[in-house]
């Protein structure tokens, strides 16, 4: 008969040959199975003398765990090692695309639009709109502008038959808001605007952002600070601006400004000034008591110069391969 | 306005380099373009003669020359000019210099003679931008002098960006006065002393037209020498003002012009019939001008007259009949007071756009006229002498501008700039200015001069003294006050929003103009815009928009035509509606899809996009606003839609948008490469939204129900589908469809639609008796509604 450590190490070969968990459960088999080796072992116990079965059976169950820890170890082992298998032949190639469509994205424009709308609106300011197709009196005549001043030959208007205009500017917007909620007031208005020109640095159409402010304190000193403020919130960077005296019929005093742009370079970025009496009095507002600045922003310009964009006609082709640049 | 930094010096001359001096401009409001600098690098250029001149033995059109520089001997010279000539004198480049143009002269053979330097013309030289030919200098110009000293050169051209509502700027003496202002420098008015008449001669003018004509002066002037020329001098300023040099009369007035603002007219004294009588036009009357053009007069324009009829056009130009000539002897002077509003406008009514136009529009000094005149008198007696008359200056007082008194209150300059600025700081800026002030008690009282007609206001005052005392002195304050919140609206989705989830699902922005070919909108929308302007840029673009598809159309096509086999693009923007005396302006949301469903991929199927992708995208942007219970999609006709796939979105009763596949005659007419699927939305209408309001959600598990019916192919799926749900609306909680199967098992004319239906309650746990008692009700109902039966 094999002594038990001869059985023990017979079935630790036969362990280490199974290779699949089939194999290793008929070794379980041909040892702890019911007909098992050691399990027969275990029969013969009976048989023994009383004063020797404890030892020997002591002996035999030793021998039992042995090889159950066995199995145990190889099963964890096959079962890792077959895991590893599946999941292997699951893998997939990780650097090829991902299914379905991309994004698409704004305009520049309107990308540039957006930040300004959201950077005056973050100070308060509410965003208002109004027509492009105005008529003379909110797009000049209610803006200190009469009939045949000199202001308005530089307009480029285009005209309809009967004397309605397509809006030279968003100031109209100024006049519409007084009007209609009274003062104080601070808003802006971003929008669409016409001039007859057409070139290789002006399109019939482009965009402007008004802004408007009226209150009983307001100075030329606030004017200052929030376009101050504003550029360097646009730029997102400490800016230099230089306000030079200018003309606008609906302000005065009149501003445009420019911000330093490299080496002792200056930029014209905007129009402003403090809004001029006639056109307080002709929305209805007692220049007195109320005073206010105004600014207008041309969007195209500011988006050329945050995004690099060097020639204004871009913008209205509408080339994909330009467009898809700004998401 | 160009203006020579030279003829500036000579009236004001702040010790500033040209720099500070264009940039102090600037700071003032009379913005800087551009500063052009001539004659640097042209030192070594002297004054020559030319003392032989034969043709090149071996070239026609080169000269062979002996020319003379004041040294010992001869030089050489080959010349190309057409106007090399003996005698003449002119700039002379010798072997070692470089001019401007970066040419540096050496010593040459040209075609075999030898040439040594170069006779200059005055583009080579820098000096302007046309010649025609070598420069010829005055006859008394001393051969051997550099030419920089005869020329009064280097100098410095300076652009100015004048605003039209400084008037008193478009001359050296406007510009000059402004800087003295700023800068404290002496202003130095040029003797313009009264010139003596020396015979009583006078032309009679007759100021019929007052209020046109406030303010006339004229002076006769005999026996000038017709030969005589202008001096270099002034030809040279001149052409730095981008003037040519014509005649001593011309140039004159001109150069008067320029230096001060006042525009002059000569006229020929012997060619004028009776007196002069400005008045204003009949409709019709002609008048022939200066440039040999014939104008018909319109009755808002101010006109010269004598017993011939016009003679010329007020402010604008002169006439061709009384014109001076290289014959005339006899001249008459006028310098006239023509008020904006007569002037305003009416140039450009003729196509026309004069130096003398430019500046009545802005308006000029109302007391300038009799200098203006004195001027010219006394340079055209010093050039081509003559006997001038007396000055005569006619004037109608009451039309004349007033110069009225202005209050300045300390209070209101402080307040309206942020600035305290010092009371004597206050004073000395306003008279340097030339106003007349008064310190008063709370501020100042102010006259302004005649030539500062566009001070008017307090604030025009309180512009003047920021100007003057610098912008950048003005400090920054930060309001502080609180703003006043305003509503953040759930009845209307941001146009933000919606178009944030087009570009969610891959549509691109794009910018289109809003006003478009008349035929295209015709096409697009089955009318035409009542909306056409009256002068577009061109027929492309001159009406409205009532869509906004032919600009997407159009930008896919280009895209298309680029190798783009996919396009998704959307815009936001206004499309304009009926007519001008009550147009509306409507936003709008459009898209267009075309080409594959998903870019080329390795695990997607290759499919090109149809009506139900285009659908689902609408749905998307509709679904935002959490108010689609009652949005319907209804098949319509529409012009730019392909019959059988064209539907209307309507919410309740009210249509909020368009959607459907592009009529194949617009894909052809466009020449797309691809169906195209477009929608249009009403972005008032379509984006209207409410607060959403919670309902409680069942605890208890649903029971989903399919049933096949067979139906007519007339009944619409969300027919059927909204039958079903009516049929027990207190247990249906969603009705899907998820099959619809036409063929041979099923007669012709007649589909199998497959629905499935959730069925669920708040309170209890539905039985299988519940289902079958509401899947009964709902089948009856479509039994009865649709004619429809269960399909086996």
């Amino acid at each position: 008969m094999t002594s038990l450590s001869d059985l023990i190490s017979k079935a630790a070969s036969d362990i280490d040959a199974a290779n699949d968990l089939a194999a290793l459960d008929a070794v379980r088999v041909s040892f702890l199975g019911k007909k098992g080796e050691i399990t027969a072992r275990l029969k013969t116990l009976g048989s023994l003398p009383a004063e020797e079965r404890s030892a020997a059976g002591q002996e035999i169950n030793q021998a039992k765990q042995e090889v159950q820890s066995r199995l145990t170890a190889r099963r964890e082992a096959l079962e890792a090692a077959a895991l590893q298998a599946k999941l292997a032949a699951d893998a997939v190639d990780v650097t090829l695309p991902g299914r379905g469509a991309s994004i698409g994205g704004y305009h520049p424009v309107t990308r540039a639009m957006l930040r300004i709308e959201k950077i005056f609106k973050n100070a308060g300011f509410g965003v208002r709109s109004g027509p492009e197709i105005e008529d003379d009196f909110h797009n000049f005549t209610a803006l200190n502008i009469p009939e045949n001043h000199p202001a308005r030959a530089m307009h480029d208007t285009f005209y309809f038959p009967g004397g309605k205009l397509l809006r030279t500017h968003t100031s109209p917007v100024q006049i519409r808001s007084i009007v209609k909620e009274g003062v104080p007031i601070k808003i802006i208005a971003p929008g669409r605007v016409y001039r007859c020109d057409s070139d290789q640095t002006h399109t019939p159409m482009f965009h402007q952002v008004e802004g408007l402010v009226i209150d009983e304190h307001i100075s030329f000193a606030h004017l200052k600070a929030v376009l101050h403020q504003f550029v360097e919130a646009y730029f997102e960077r400490k800016a230099e601006l230089r306000f030079r005296p200018s003309y606008f019929p609906f302000t005065e005093p009149s501003a445009e400004v420019d911000v330093s742009w490299g080496e002792g370079k200056w930029l014209e970025i905007l129009g402003c000034g403090m809004v001029h009496p006639n056109v307080l009095e002709a929305a209805g507002v007692d220049p007195e008591k109320y005073t206010g600045y105004a600014f207008g922003i041309g969007i195209e310009r500011l988006a050329m110069l945050r995004y690099g964009v060097t020639d204004l006609r871009t913008f209205f082709e509408n080339d994909l391969r330009f467009l898809q640049q700004f998401r | 306005m160009k203006i020579a930094e030279s003829w500036l010096r000579e009236w004001v001359s702040p010790e500033l380099t040209t720099e500070e001096l264009g940039h102090q401009l600037t700071m003032l409001g009379h913005e800087v373009d551009a500063i052009d600098y001539e004659g640097a690098g042209i030192a070594d250029v002297v004054i020559a003669e030319v003392v032989e001149c034969d043709v090149h033995p071996d070239a026609d059109r080169l000269s062979v020359c002996k020319v003379t520089d004041g040294g010992d001997e001869l030089i050489d010279i080959v010349c190309g000019a057409p106007n090399v000539r003996r005698g003449l004198k002119t700039p002379l480049a010798k072997p070692g210099v470089t001019l401007p143009n970066g040419l540096k002269l050496r010593k040459a053979k040209i075609r075999g003679v030898v040439s040594n330097g170069m006779l200059c013309s005055a583009v080579e030289l820098g000096l302007g931008d046309e010649s025609d030919g070598i420069m010829e200098l005055p006859a008394d110009a001393e051969v051997g002098t550099p030419l920089v000293d005869l020329l009064a050169l280097p100098d410095a051209i300076i652009d100015l960006d004048l605003t039209p509502n400084r008037g008193d700027c478009f001359s050296v003496l406007g510009i000059a006065r402004d800087v003295a202002a700023l800068t404290g420098a002496a202003l130095t008015n040029p003797d313009v002393a009264p010139v003596a008449a020396t015979i009583e001669d006078t032309h009679p003018v007759e100021l019929v037209e007052p209020a046109g004509c406030p303010r006339f002066a004229g002076r006769v002037i005999r026996g000038i020498d017709p030969a005589a020329k202008s001096p270099l001098w002034m030809v040279e300023r001149l052409r730095r003002a981008g003037l040519r040099g014509i005649s001593p009369v011309v140039d004159i007035t001109n150069y008067v012009m320029l230096e001060m603002g006042q525009p002059l007219h000569a006229y020929d004294a012997a060619l004028l019939t009776g007196p002069i009588r400005p008045r204003l036009a009949k409709t019709g009357e002609k008048v022939t001008l200066l440039d040999a053009k014939e104008m018909e007069l319109r009755d808002d324009t101010l006109i010269i007259t004598d017993d011939s009829g016009p003679i010329g056009i007020a402010g604008i130009m002169g006439g061709l009949s009384t014109a001076v000539s290289a014959t005339t002897t006899d001249v008459f002077f006028e310098a006239a007071f023509w008020p904006q509003d007569f002037m305003a406008g009416r140039a450009r009514n003729y196509g026309m756009h004069t130096d003398a136009s430019l500046r009545f529009e802005r308006g000029v000094d109302p007391e300038g006229q009799g200098r203006a005149v004195e001027r010219a008198t006394q340079l055209l007696l010093e050039i081509a002498g003559g006997d001038a008359g007396p000055l005569v200056v006619d004037s109608a007082q009451e039309h004349l501008p007033k110069r009225e008194t202005i209050v300045l209150r300390k209070s209101r300059l402080a307040h309206l700039l942020g600035l305290e600025i010092d009371a004597a700081e206050v004073t000395q800026i306003l008279a340097s200015l030339q106003l007349e002030v008064v310190p008063t008690a709370d501020g100042w009282s102010v006259t302004a001069p005649s030539h500062r007609f566009d001070i008017q206001y307090e604030v025009d005052l309180i512009e003047e003294v920021a100007r003057i005392h610098g912008y950048d002195s003005i400090p920054e304050i930060t309001l502080a006050a609180q703003s006043p919140l305003e509503t953040v609206t759930e009845s209307r989705i941001d146009t933000e929003r919606a178009a944030a989830t087009l570009i969610g699902r891959d549509y691109q922005e794009i910018v289109t103009y809003s006003f478009i070919d008349p035929e295209a909108n015709a096409k697009f929308t089955g009318h035409d815009s009542a909306l056409v302007l009256s002068n577009p840029i061109s027929s492309e673009l001159s009406v409205m928009r009532a869509s906004l598809w032919p600009g997407l159309v159009a930008a896919a096509s280009t895209n298309m035509a680029r190798q783009q086999d996919r396009v998704r693009l959307f815009e936001t923007s206004r499309s304009y509606h009926g007519t001008l005396d009550a147009h509306e302006e409507v936003v709008r949301l459009a898209g267009l899809i075309a080409g594959p469903v998903v870019p080329e991929q390795w695990g997607a199927k290759a499919e090109n996009v149809d009506f139900f992708d285009v659908k689902s995208d609408v749905e998307a942007v509709l679904a935002l606003t959490g108010n689609t219970s009652d949005v319907r999609f209804a098949a319509i006709e529409h012009p730019a839609l392909q019959p059988g796939q064209a539907a209307a979105i309507r919410r309740g009763d009210e249509v909020i948008g368009l959607v459907g596949k592009l009529h194949p005659r617009l894909v052809k007419d466009y020449d797309l490469k691809k169906p195209a699927y477009v929608f249009e939305l009403d972005v008032e209408k379509a984006l209207a939204s409410s607060s959403p309001s919670a309902d409680v959600i069942s605890r208890f598990p649903a029971i989903r129900r399919d049933i096949a019916v067979v139906v007519d192919e007339k009944v619409t799926a969300a027919e059927l589908a909204d039958a079903v749900a009516a049929s027990a609306p207190d247990l249906i909680r969603d009705v899907r469809i998820f099959d619809i199967y036409r063929g041979d098992k099923i007669e012709a004319g007649r589909k199998s639609i497959a629905i499935g239906l959730i069925l669920q309650e708040t309170s209890r746990t539905l039985t299988d008796d519940d289902a079958d008692t509401a899947m009964a009700a709902a089948i009856a109902k479509l039994e009865d509604k649709f004619a429809a039966y269960l399909r086996d």
